[in-house]
């Protein structure tokens, strides 16, 4: 269901849970389906022992890609004009993620309404992972 | 400048919807898709990233008789005593403008322009250094579906995590 822009204001948000303890299947899963098949994400000996992190963590686009299903659960399929985002931290096995989509503003051009929105996810401990934009073509 | 043929299928929208926990109907089922307002299905707001499995040359993809830097026998396949470079490049901002949904069936072609460069110190990571791409995929009619915009950074250390 789109948004309607007369049902909208300025301040309002949509929440959505994208991850309960994110596993490495998953980060397998989006390597296999996006092609990065970049160590750093599956692959632990090299990830602890030749590049120095922790452990795997997770593709920016894999967080990218679950905060998009926050905003087109929210702003409806096949809506977005702009979606853009700043990976913040890097998202990690375990991790729990929440984002946010709060309304910018709601403007009207040329017959058409839109909705503009920033967009916040943030892991458990309240650390910001993406910060982004998103435009969606919205009702009257 | 560099040009990729980049077929839209829809098994691999599945997979892809799958890979970020979307199981919405309208990326992987024609009959539900068909009652929506789009009228069929689609692929999801970041699948274009996929296209890096049409790029001939993706540098993160082992290529047959070529070393890859990922763990075999030892934590890297590169030759002893080379180290990989730097942390590897990590992804810094990725951005989408949409043109129209891309569907199955579409073909698009895939352009990759260098943008600008630019360098920062980080007390995490040390010397920072940004690269720009921008990517356009136009449609099988010449059509602009989706104009990309990249911003991948070379640290150069990894990213202290405290």
């Amino acid at each position: 269901m789109a948004l309607k822009a007369k049902q909208l204001k300025v301040g309002d948000q949509h929440t959505e849970r994208l991850v309960e303890d994110l596993k490495r299947t998953q980060l397998v899963m989006y390597a296999g389906a996006s092609g990065d098949y970049n160590p750093l994400h599956t692959d632990e000996v090299y990830t602890r022992e030749a590049a120095g992190y922790p452990s795997v963590f997770a593709h920016g686009m894999l967080t990218m890609g679950m905060t998009g299903r926050m905003l087109t659960n929210y702003v409806g399929d096949g809506r977005l004009t702009k979606y853009g985002v700043r990976f913040t931290n890097q998202v990690w096995p375990g991790d729990t993620l929440d984002a946010t989509a709060t309304v910018d503003a709601i403007r009207h051009e040329g017959g058409q309404s839109f909705v503009d929105l920033s967009i916040t996810t943030r892991n458990q401990n309240g650390v910001e992972v993406i910060k982004g934009n998103a435009t969606a073509r919205i009702d009257a | 400048m560099a040009e990729d043929r980049f077929p839209v299928e829809a098994g691999h929208i599945l997979m892809f919807a799958r890979a970020v926990g979307d199981e919405n109907p309208i990326y992987a089922d024609e009959a539900y898709a068909k009652t929506t307002e789009v009228g069929h299905v689609i692929a999801p707001p970041t699948f274009v990233q996929a296209s890096a499995q049409f790029n001939p040359e993706y540098h993160l993809r082992i290529h047959q008789g070529q070393p890859w830097f990922g763990s075999g026998g030892k934590p890297s396949g590169l030759p002893e005593g080379t180290k990989p470079a730097s942390t590897g490049s990590l992804h810094a901002e990725q951005h989408y403008e949409y043109h129209r949904n891309p569907k199955p069936g579409d073909v698009l072609t895939v352009t990759r322009m260098p943008g600008k460069t630019w360098q920062r110190e980080s007390p995490r990571a040390g010397k920072l250094n940004f690269t720009e791409t921008i990517t356009e995929y136009r449609d099988q009619h010449g059509e602009l579906v989706v104009t990309a915009r990249s911003v991948g950074v070379r640290t150069e250390r990894p990213v202290d995590q405290k």
